[in-house]
């Protein structure tokens, strides 16, 4: 067997094992949906009818806000994923079973690829459950078979980046409480875009800081794949950010990695 | 033929710490070697080092025939390590762990099974295979992390204290284990504070202090090197000792025990000296012991520091 097909094999064999820690304890695939659900619940009856009114639409209230919402709810679900993907990697490091897979002659990238295919798996569980809830509440979303599956698709591509991103954070960090805390901001970012109402409702300043950060065009791109909102150069710049994204999180999560002292 | 584990001239800081100050060391293949020291000795970095786990700062390190610097990867295919901290997947079942390590192993299905199977068997952990090693007692940790690293049929093993914190029975059982592998062939280097382990298991000893060997040999060797032997005479009547007194020059002298302590090396031409002496003069001895210094009077010796400040750590010696 060559190189890569041992790095492919071990891969599958360190995404098994975390998708069995998952299937374990499904704990953490729950907690991914119910933030995401419980600010779905607040924003669509709480905030909803007021904040559905000043999208300006010729319905308003509550129902169109749902339609606003959900796509940025699902970005939100996956960077509040990334958090708990830092979290977990954090915690696995502090368990002696590394030590072992670094004195075994196994391609060290796959030690962290299982981490992040599984949780790209996890996160994908998590937003099914998201969409379901959103559904429950209104969300009537005029996409067809393909614009799901685009949309899938991307939001799969969202989750590598943030994943890589994750586990690089996690491994950057000394302790478990750290880890937990360095991926906030991906937290508040969606808040900071058009995630929850349209950047031209902003000030000057955070609007254009709302428009050139990377969640805005990847919100925009899910919105036009769900709603038929109108995508642009949007699609384009979002794919380019994850692009992007996977690879700095990539080189920088394997820097962590051969760095990190040993125990 | 090139032995199994070479060093020469290892050093490691971390930040202004000398931790490794110059460490040779040489392990004959298919021999246990035992490296002993307190705390702090540089006994896990060593470890460390020689299983790739931590780059060196300086100095030459050959395992298993290959360069850890250089070939870390050929290194790790013929080496097993079982650290302080048990290395095993808590979230997984004993056998599962097993398992997980025959497909990083590239083992096969079969195969794999077999000898997860096997070791299970081997290690007394049947029963336990099903669940997690969280509910584990620390030995059957211990033996489970030793069982994970023997799947790969390792050539050289490295044991970093490997019987800390077991109750007695368990650490006869890793013992075991060491005894098991070394019939195989297999290289061991153990780390331990535990003079009585080195003595048990270990074809040479290793003392480490302050970063290097300070001593090297093998247990009795290493008690030879350290003044403080004895050969202990007891005698029936005081008509005897007094007799015994007068042809052994320098013995102390316990008359109320009757006894008479001669000090010696612990070698046997020094005990045949001191029985010959007293045939001469045709002394009846009514009993004869001879006390060895043990590792302990070593350590204290080579380093004038006991081996661990914490009464207790300290071992309890076996007469």
């Amino acid at each position: 067997m060559t190189t890569l097909t041992w790095t492919v094999a071990d891969s599958a064999t360190m995404v098994r094992r975390n998708l069995k820690h998952a299937l374990r304890y499904p704990s953490l695939t729950i907690i991914v949906a119910a933030m995401p659900i419980v600010f779905l619940l607040l924003f669509v009856y709480v905030f909803g009818g007021t904040l559905g009114a000043g999208l300006g639409g010729p319905s308003g209230g509550r129902a169109e806000y749902a339609e606003y919402l959900t796509p940025g709810l699902l970005v939100l679900a996956i960077a509040a994923a990334a958090q708990g993907t830092a979290i977990s990697i954090a915690m696995d490091m502090t368990e002696g079973i590394n030590s072992r897979f670094r004195t075994m002659s196994i391609s060290r990238a796959a030690v962290l690829a299982g981490h992040v295919v599984g949780a790209v798996v996890q996160t994908m569980v998590g937003l099914a459950l998201v969409v379901a809830a959103a559904l429950l509440v209104g969300f009537r979303p005029d996409a067809g078979v393909v614009e799901w599956l685009a949309a899938a698709g991307f939001l799969a591509l969202v989750s590598l980046a943030l994943s890589w991103l994750s586990v690089a954070m996690g491994l950057a960090t000394k302790t478990v409480e750290a880890a937990s805390n360095v991926p906030m901001p991906l937290l508040l970012l969606p808040f900071f875009g058009s995630g929850f109402v349209p950047t031209d409702s902003m000030p000057a300043g955070l609007r254009w800081f709302a428009e050139h950060q990377p969640f805005t065009p990847i919100i925009e791109t899910l919105r036009g794949l769900l709603t038929g909102t109108g995508i642009g150069s949007d699609g384009p710049v979002a794919v380019a950010w994850c692009v992007g994204l996977t690879v700095v999180g990539w080189l920088w999560a394997r820097r962590n990695y051969e760095n990190r002292p040993a125990r | 033929m090139e032995p199994a584990i070479s060093v020469r001239g290892l050093r490691k800081s971390f930040g202004s710490t000398v931790v490794l100050d110059g460490l040779d060391l040489t392990v004959a293949e298919g021999t246990v070697y035992a490296l002993l020291g307190p705390n702090g000795s540089g006994k896990t970095t060593t470890v460390d080092i020689l299983s790739t786990l931590t780059p060196a700062d300086a100095g030459e390190v050959r395992v298993a025939g290959h360069d850890v610097a250089q070939d870390p990867r050929a290194v790790r295919s013929a080496i097993a390590v079982t650290g302080q901290f048990t290395a095993v997947d808590n979230l997984l079942t004993g056998a599962e762990n097993l398992r997980l390590v025959a497909d990083l192993l590239h083992l096969g299905r079969r195969e794999g099974h077999a000898r997860a199977a096997d070791l299970l068997e081997r290690f007394d952990l049947v029963e336990a295979a099903g669940t997690s090693p969280s509910t584990y007692s620390g030995g059957m940790r211990r033996k489970l992390d030793l069982a994970m690293g023997l799947m790969g049929d390792p050539r050289v093993v490295f044991l970093d204290e490997p019987t800390t914190g077991l109750d007695p029975r368990s650490r006869r059982a890793v013992w075991d284990v060491v005894r098991g592998l070394v019939a195989d062939g297999v290289t061991v280097l153990l780390t331990t504070q535990y003079l009585e382990e080195a003595d048990q298991l270990a074809d040479r000893i290793g003392v480490l202090d302050g970063g290097r060997l300070v001593a090297e040999g093998t247990a009795a060797e290493l008690k030879r090197m350290v003044p403080g032997g004895s050969i202990r005479l007891q005698f029936a009547d005081r008509r005897s000792l007094d007799a015994a007194v007068r042809v052994l020059r320098g013995a102390t002298v316990d008359a109320d025990a009757l006894a008479l302590e001669v000090p010696s090396d612990g070698g046997v031409r020094a005990l045949k000296d001191v029985l010959a002496r007293l045939d001469e003069a045709a002394v009846d001895v009514a009993d004869l012991t001879v006390h060895q210094p043990d590792l302990d009077d070593v350590f204290l010796a080579l380093t004038g520091r006991p081996t661990t400040d914490d009464p207790t750590h300290r071992k309890v010696t076996t007469p």
